[in-house]
């Protein structure tokens, strides 16, 4: 059974949603820092 | 801390990328299916961490709802360390293994019902407070992520194996694209409410969501299903070299979630931290004001 393809395919996405989740991790993590420094900026 | 979580970073890592040499080099093929049975080194760790997330969430959830009340807490207290007692002595009489499936092991199921009070007990004592309904965000969440894996790898599985990518009005399947949807909308709901009780209504939702996880890991031994059947506690056998691979797989992607969920847990601290903050300088900001409109008010009078 020539599945080889198929293998792959499912590694692959499983790295591409975790990479994704960690990603949208990081962009939020970053608009809170972003949010607390401009309301420290304020006080 | 911050030096702690890259240096665990970098050993799962590592350890991640071992289980996948061992998944892809060491264990052998499988003489039906060929190569592609590979994908469940990656597709049954996940869903094994998505039902230990959801576990979790379960646990963190009934605590945050009993906490509502001194008295509720205490029964609940006891109600859980009555599950674990009469759960193990059960599952020792031969009554109570007669309805066992066959191929489950009663120490097993012991050991699985023990684990309710033992992280009962352990998250309440590590999560006081507030943390206990972030924990219970943070496993949701991350469970998802892994459900999400578990969905997505199946079909890719099924597609040669089954030569179709989805069997509509199979059991396993259905019950875990529920269990999806389920955790979905419980994140849909603490995303977009802003009722004050949310936390508690979310909380409800994933004590009753949390009863389709052993629908979902026990459907393929009570109904037939087109999904493989458990090779381990469920009869089956399996070569010594697959099934180390895949329990050294799943302690890998264990060590990664924990590491996701650390990270969601610390954004959780500070999204709430920042949330505090802006209430207090709104509140601040209406303090002055109301000092500023002060003598007004006084002339006025």
């Amino acid at each position: 059974m020539n599945s080889f393809k198929f293998l792959v395919a499912a590694y692959v996405a499983t790295w591409l949603i975790h990479t994704f989740y960690i990603g949208t991790l990081f962009s939020r993590y970053r608009r809170l820092r972003q949010s607390l420094r401009e309301l420290g900026k304020r006080r | 801390m911050k030096k702690l979580f890259l240096i665990l970073a970098g050993l799962t890592a590592l350890f991640l990328a071992y289980a996948t040499y061992l998944a892809l080099k060491v264990a052998p093929t499988d003489a039906l299916q060929g190569d592609v049975y590979r994908i469940i080194y990656y597709h049954v760790p996940s869903a094994w961490t998505a039902f230990l997330l959801f576990f979790i969430n379960f646990i963190a959830s009934v605590q945050y709802l009993a906490r509502t009340k001194a008295l509720l807490q205490k029964a609940v207290q006891w109600v859980v360390i009555a599950i674990g007692v009469i759960g193990v002595i059960a599952t020792f009489l031969p009554q109570v293994q007669a309805l066992l499936p066959t191929g489950m092991r009663p120490s097993a199921v012991a050991t699985t019902v023990l684990a309710i009070p033992a992280f009962y007990f352990l998250l309440g004592w590590k999560f006081p407070g507030d943390r206990m309904d972030m924990l219970a965000l943070t496993a949701a969440e991350v469970g998802v992520v892994f459900c999400t894996i578990v969905l997505v790898t199946g079909p890719i599985w099924a597609r040669p194996v089954w030569g179709i990518w989805w069997a509509p009005g199979d059991i396993r399947l259905t019950s875990t694209l529920v269990l999806w949807l389920i955790y979905v909308s419980y994140l849909v709901l603490r995303r977009f409410s802003n009722s004050a009780q949310t936390q508690i209504i979310a909380a409800a939702l994933a004590v009753f969501g949390a009863l389709d996880v052993p629908l979902v890991y026990f459907s393929i031994w009570f109904f037939r299903t087109q999904h493989p059947q458990p090779v381990i506690g469920g009869g089956g056998s399996m070569d010594p070299r697959m099934l180390h691979t895949l329990l050294i797989s799943w302690m890998a992607f264990l060590c990664f979630a924990f590491l996701v969920c650390w990270s969601r847990f610390r954004l959780e601290l500070l999204k709430r931290e920042a949330e505090q903050a802006e209430a207090m300088e709104s509140l601040v900001g209406a303090g002055s004001t109301a000092k500023a409109s002060l003598p007004l008010s006084r002339s006025a009078r």
